[in-house]
C-alpha cells in the first residue's frame, strides 16, 4: 500500500444531524453520523460495510457536501491535506471527488446518456470532452451508439458501465461509490468491482459504501463496519480470512446466528458481539 | 391511428352533448326569442307574433325545433344573431380575431411569465423572493377577473389616463384608419388583466414542480458532478418541467376563454367575450350556441395539442414506456 503520504481522504470526527420538527412545534435534533472518523489512501479501496438503511449513504453525502439543507455537520474533512469546506467542495466535486450513485434513477431521465456522462460544458470544452467520452466508453466497452439512449434504455450493465464512466471523465483522486452492486448479476459486481480495483491501481482512492460483504472481502484492501451511525472497527480485508471467517456467520445472507436474539434491524448486532 | 379515430369520436360525442345540453337551456331560459327579435314594446299585433312564431317554428315540440337546428348547423348554418343583424358565422369570426389576439397575448404573457416566476421562485425556496411571489400569485388566483379589470380601469385609465378607457380603436375613426400601435394601445390593460388570472396558477404549478425535481436523485448526481444550482436548473431542471407546465398552459384555455366574457365585458373590447354577454341579455339565441359549439371545439383543441405536445417530448411516452 502506497499510505506513506498524505491519504486522501482523512475523516475525522464527523457527526451529521438532521433537524426535524415533530408533534407541532417540537424541534428535535437526530444524530445519524456520529464521530465517524475514516481514511482513505491513494490506490486503495476501503470499504464501508453495514446493514441498509444505517446511514451509510449519508456519509457519502457528507463527503461530497451533497446533504440536505436540514442536515448539520460538524467534524473535519480533509482531502489531499486540505480542509473540505463548503467552498472548496464546490471546486472539486465532480473533478477531484467523484461520485458514482447507486442506479440509472441518478440519471436525467428525459437527457440523453452521452451528454449527461460529458456534463455542462462550454463550447470550446465540448470537442475535447467529447474525444474523452469516446476513449472512456471504449475502455468499458460501451459502443458510441449508446451515448445517443436514454436513461430507461440502458440495462443493468450498461447502466452501471455508464455511471462509471461519469467518474472517470476527469482525473479523480477520490471516488465514492454508494451501492454499486445491489440488484446485480454476481458476474456484473463481480466486474463492476474489478473496474474499481484498476482505479485504485492508477492511483485513486476508493470509498465504496455497500450492504454486501462478500464483494467487499473480495475486493476491498480495508473494511470497515458500520453500524448505527458509527464504525465499529476498521480491519484489513486479510483479517477476515481463517479464523475471521467466523464473523461472516453474522451476515444476514449466512443465516446470521444472532439472528434469534436481535429482531428487527439488529443484523449488525451479531459483529457488535463478535468485535467488541 | 386507432387514437386519432378515438379522439375524433370523442370530439364528435362532446360536440353533441354541448349543442343538446346547450340547445336544452335556451329552450327552457326565460327568454322569448320572439319578444327579443320585434322588441318589448312593439305594436305589432298578436296575430302577426302567432304568424311569426309558426313561421320560426316556435310553437313545435322542443325535439323537432333541436332537430331542425341541428340539421342546419351540420349544413354550416348557424342562423341569424339577432343583436347583430348579421349571420352567426360572420360574427364569430370577425370578434373572434379581436379575441383572439387578446387571449394570444394573455396566453403567452403569463405562461412565459409564469414559467420564469415558478422557477425563480422553486430556485431560491423559501426567500423573500419565493414568499413574495407565492403570495401575489394566490391574491391573482383568487381575484375574480372583473374585478381586477375594474380596479386596472380606474388606476391606469381613469386616475391616470395611461391607457384608453375601452373599446379596441380610438372611438370615431374609421376602421381602415385604425393603426396597429392603436390597436396594442388598446389591447395592454385587457390583456394585462386577462393574464392576471392564468399566470397564478401555471407560476405555482411550476414551482412545486421545479422542486419536485430540484429534489430528484438525478439533481443529486448532478450536484455531486460539480453542477451549481443555476447550471442544474438550466440543463436537467427545465427540460423536465417545460412539458408538463406547457400542458397545463394548453389545458387551461377553458379558463382563458371564461376569462374574457368578463374582461372584455368590463373593456367593452370587441371579441368573442363581448358577444357572448350581448348575446346573453339580449336573448340571441341562435348565437349563443354557435358561440357555445365554437368554444368547445376551441377548448378541446387546446387540450388535444397539450396530450399531443405531451406525448411527443417525452422519448419515455413516445415509446410507449410507462413510468410515474
Amino acid at each position: 500500500m502506497k499510505g506513506q503520504k498524505e491519504p486522501v481522504l482523512a475523516v475525522k470526527e464527523l457527526c451529521v444531524s438532521f433537524t426535524m420538527y415533530d408533534r407541532g412545534l417540537n424541534r428535535r435534533e437526530f444524530e445519524m453520523v456520529h464521530q465517524l472518523s475514516l481514511t482513505v489512501n491513494a490506490g486503495e479501496i476501503v470499504a464501508v460495510a453495514g446493514s441498509s438503511g444505517s446511514g451509510k449513504s449519508l456519509l457519502a453525502h457528507g463527503i461530497l457536501g451533497i446533504l440536505p439543507e436540514n442536515a448539520k455537520v460538524t467534524g473535519t474533512m480533509e482531502f489531499c491535506g486540505r480542509r473540505l469546506e463548503e467552498a472548496s467542495l464546490k471546486k472539486l466535486r465532480g473533478r477531484e471527488i467523484a461520485f458514482i450513485p447507486q442506479s440509472v434513477k441518478y440519471l436525467d431521465p428525459l437527457m440523453k446518456v452521452g451528454r449527461q456522462v460529458i456534463g455542462p460544458c462550454s463550447r470550446a470544452e465540448k470537442k475535447e470532452r467529447q474525444e474523452k467520452l469516446k476513449q472512456v466508453f471504449a475502455r468499458y466497452q460501451l459502443e458510441e451508439s449508446v451515448a445517443n439512449l436514454y436513461p430507461y434504455q440502458l440495462s443493468g450493465g450498461m447502466a452501471r458501465r455508464v455511471l462509471i464512466s461519469g467518474a472517470v471523465m476527469k482525473p479523480a483522486k477520490l471516488i465514492v461509490a454508494d451501492e454499486p452492486t445491489p440488484g446485480l448479476q454476481e458476474s456484473l459486481a463481480r466486474e463492476t468491482l474489478c473496474n474499481f480495483r484498476e482505479l485504485a491501481q492508477e492511483g485513486c482512492g476508493v470509498l465504496l459504501i455497500t450492504h454486501d460483504i462478500d464483494l467487499a472481502l473480495q475486493m476491498a484492501d480495508r473494511i470497515a463496519i458500520f453500524y448505527d451511525g458509527k464504525i465499529l472497527e476498521t480491519v484489513p480485508a486479510a483479517a477476515f480470512s481463517g479464523d475471521g471467517r467466523a464473523f461472516l456467520r453474522a451476515l444476514p445472507q449466512n443465516e446470521f446466528a444472532a439472528e434469534q436474539k436481535f429482531p428487527g434491524a439488529g443484523n449488525t448486532e451479531g459483529f457488535r458481539q463478535r468485535i467488541i | 391511428m386507432k387514437k386519432i379515430m378515438l379522439t375524433a369520436l370523442r370530439m364528435l360525442t362532446l360536440l353533441t352533448a354541448i349543442s343538446i345540453l346547450s340547445f336544452l337551456m335556451m329552450a327552457k331560459a326565460p327568454i322569448d326569442p320572439l319578444t327579443a327579435y320585434i322588441g318589448t314594446n312593439s305594436t305589432i299585433s298578436e296575430d302577426a307574433r302567432e304568424e311569426i312564431a309558426e313561421y320560426w317554428g316556435l310553437n313545435d315540440p322542443p325535439l323537432e325545433r333541436f332537430m331542425t337546428w341541428a340539421g342546419n348547423t351540420l349544413r354550416g348554418e348557424f342562423g341569424r344573431s339577432i343583436v347583430y343583424k348579421q349571420p352567426v358565422l360572420t360574427v364569430i369570426k370577425e370578434r373572434f380575431r379581436y379575441s383572439l389576439a387578446l387571449m394570444l397575448i394573455a396566453w403567452l404573457s403569463s405562461g412565459i411569465l409564469g414559467f420564469v416566476l415558478g422557477i425563480g421562485a422553486a430556485v431560491c425556496k423559501d426567500s423573500i423572493l419565493d414568499r413574495g411571489i407565492r403570495t401575489v400569485c394566490l391574491v391573482f388566483q383568487s381575484a375574480p377577473t372583473f374585478w381586477v379589470g375594474l380596479i386596472m380601469l380606474s388606476v391606469f385609465a381613469v386616475n391616470l389616463g395611461w391607457f384608453p378607457i375601452g373599446l379596441a380603436a380610438p372611438m370615431g375613426k374609421m376602421a381602415s384608419e385604425v393603426t396597429l400601435a392603436e390597436r396594442i394601445y388598446h389591447l395592454i390593460l385587457p390583456s394585462i388583466t386577462l393574464s392576471i388570472l392564468g399566470i397564478g396558477k401555471i407560476t405555482l404549478y411550476t414551482r412545486q414542480k421545479l422542486l419536485e425535481i430540484l429534489d430528484s436523485e438525478f439533481m443529486l448526481y448532478a450536484r455531486a458532478r460539480g453542477e451549481n444550482t443555476w447550471q442544474m436548473v438550466k440543463s436537467h431542471g427545465i427540460r423536465n418541467i417545460a412539458i408538463p407546465a406547457i400542458t397545463v398552459q394548453f389545458a387551461s384555455f377553458s379558463e382563458l376563454f371564461g376569462g374574457i366574457a368578463l374582461a372584455e365585458t368590463v373593456f367593452s373590447y370587441p371579441g368573442i367575450g363581448s358577444a357572448v354577454t350581448a348575446a346573453g341579455l339580449g336573448g340571441d339565441v341562435p348565437l349563443l350556441l354557435g358561440i357555445a359549439i365554437f368554444s368547445a371545439v376551441f377548448v378541446f383543441t387546446g387540450n388535444l395539442i397539450a396530450n399531443i405536445l405531451y406525448g411527443m417530448v417525452d422519448p419515455r411516452i413516445r415509446e410507449g414506456f410507462s413510468h410515474e
